[in-house]
């Protein structure tokens, strides 16, 4: 078996050669080089002039990061303390919305949010005043939180399932109350599950250029809608946009190595992944 | 009174999840000619017959089903020959390969969806192609789907007891039938796992089609073109319909788990 079938991920490993290593290669080209093809490191000189909108990328990110996890974190674990039957109707109710286009759910978003949308209809119907929530840093957050969320939930959920009550009774034998209990058995033991969660969703929310487009407006620009603007948009220079996303890469990088960090010095003793 | 507050609290999340797909859903019936989003003026079924007579929609989902027909099947077959071939491999080339296999999950999609582009864009220039299209969003699928293929056939291969193999073959089964006979029904399920997950993946994706596709439009973007252009009732339509179609598709799944699991389990225990 070993030798003959070594040869079967051939075809493979030219495939990704071409489609994910040579594209990487070209986008650390581009940044590189001018539009006639010299070497130059005017490209991610410039990026520095974005700085602004790469901190409100990164904050708004972080933001929806953390309140998906304030957020789902309960959630997560009310739905691992219920029945085997509830459990797999809430987990399949938690993953249903992600079935639904992601642009779909944010235009829906949309109609909600409006001046003259649902909420503030319902606002006046009441008698309040009318608040303004479309084209802000709110509406963004809110997009993201509500688009990832179900990233947040379930690794959560996965970790917070497998922790066998004896644990959690053992400590309340040995007299620790429901605050040191969470604090000190369940907390420690689920943060591989945070930690998962917490990259599968600041990684496409600090990237994102669909929901500050359409809950943003215009004066909430992040990262990727740069990006989009050097590629596809008004501004075409594919150096600056190579730039742009080699210096989101290091971002990203940084952010995961940080997070792996925490892993391994919690992780000791926790054991609760297989 | 805790249990109370969990209650409340698993109400308050499902109803954030959900508030917005149903209003999208309530719309979709409403009937007026501004086409308003937020005032309701009565039970129509105009924007369903209009979404029905969109050429451009119908053209934009025929593309999608026959890209993510393309992928799951390419994605599935490359991905579970490279499962096999990585499963055979020591250590060190194994871990460079997983390394490689896991780059496109954690890379950024926009940064993913940019460096097939401007490949795409430099192979057009250099083989004289015509644009991009069909062919690079087949491409860019396939090559987004694959690592989800290996990583749900890997954890069947490592289940499967290695002599098995080995075994028919001792027993006069030539390699390849041995492969067909043995090893394949053995980890069908990983196999099956992955050509679904890659199906629904290429479905639904946006970002890296948006950046490969050209001229070509595909369900999402098509989407996307909408919800820039106009505002019109046509996509809560459109939305209705896919939900809908998602939900038949996850019932037929739940039932069909249902009625299997018996037999399932029955073989199970032949086997203890």
């Amino acid at each position: 078996m070993k030798s003959n079938s070594k040869a079967l991920s051939a075809p493979y490993t030219v495939w990704m050669v071409i489609f994910i290593v040579v594209p990487m290669l070209l986008v650390g080209y581009f940044a590189f080089t001018d539009k006639s093809g010299q070497f130059t490191l005017e490209n991610l000189l410039s990026v520095g002039q974005y700085s602004n909108v790469f901190l409100r990328s990164i904050w708004l990110g972080a933001l929806a990061t953390v309140l998906s996890l304030l957020l789902g974190y309960p959630l997560a674990y009310i739905i691992a303390r219920m029945s085997e039957k509830q459990q797999s109707v809430m987990v399949m109710l938690t993953m249903l919305p992600m079935w639904m286009n992601f642009l779909l759910r944010t235009y829906a978003w949309m109609s909600l949010l409006e001046d003259n949308g649902l909420i503030n209809s319902a606002l006046s119907a009441l008698g309040l005043p009318k608040a303004h929530m479309i084209n802000t840093a709110g509406a963004v957050v809110l997009g993201m939180v509500y688009n990832y969320i179900p990233y947040m939930i379930l690794p959560l959920y996965s970790v917070l399932t497998k922790i066998d009550p004896s644990v959690i009774e053992a400590a309340q034998d040995l007299g620790a109350n429901d605050r040191k209990v969470f604090l000190r058995v369940v907390l420690p033991m689920s943060m591989p599950g945070m930690i998962s969660g917490v990259t599968m969703v600041f990684v496409p929310a600090v990237s994102t250029f669909i929901i500050s487009k359409m809950l943003g407006g215009g004066g909430n620009l992040l990262i990727g809608d740069l990006i989009d603007m050097q590629f596809l948009g008004s501004a075409y220079n594919p150096n600056l946009g190579s730039a742009i996303s080699l210096v989101l890469m290091v971002i990203i990088l940084i952010c995961m190595g940080i997070m792996n960090q925490f892993d391994d010095g919690e992780n000791v003793g926790g054991g609760v992944l297989p | 009174m805790k249990k109370a507050g969990a209650r409340l609290y698993t109400f308050l999340m499902f109803l954030f999840l959900y508030a917005p797909i149903l209003v999208l859903i309530v719309f979709s019936f409403n009937d007026t000619d501004t086409g308003s989003r937020s005032v309701w003026g009565g039970f129509s079924l105009r924007w369903y017959q209009k979404l029905f007579e969109d050429r451009l929609i119908l053209e934009a989902l025929c593309n999608t089903l026959l890209i993510a027909v393309i992928a799951a099947v390419g994605s599935t077959i490359l991905g579970t020959m490279a499962a096999i071939g990585i499963r055979s491999m020591k250590r060190i080339p194994r871990r460079i390969m997983m390394n490689v296999t896991n780059f496109p999950m954690v890379n950024p999609e926009i940064v993913t969806g940019v460096s097939l582009m401007l490949l795409f864009v430099f192979a057009v220039r250099l083989l004289g192609g015509r644009s991009l299209g069909m062919g690079s969003l087949i491409a860019a699928h396939i090559t987004f789907c694959l690592p989800y293929v290996i990583l749900s056939v890997l954890p069947k291969l490592r289940q499967m007891n290695p002599n098995l193999y080995e075994a028919a073959q001792d027993l006069g089964c030539p390699p390849v039938k041995a492969f067909f006979k043995v090893v394949l029904p053995e980890i069908l399920p990983g196999i099956v796992t992955g050509m679904i997950m890659a199906f629904t993946l290429s479905i639904d994706d946006f970002v890296i089609s948006y950046f490969t596709s050209g001229t070509t439009q595909t369900l999402p973007i098509y989407i996307y073109s909408m919800t820039r252009k106009r505002v019109s009732p046509e996509i809560n339509a459109l939305s209705t319909v896919l939900f809908g179609a998602v939900m038949v598709l996850l019932l037929i799944v739940n039932i069909r788990q249902k009625k299997e699991k018996p037999s399932w389990e029955k073989k199970e225990e032949e086997t203890l």
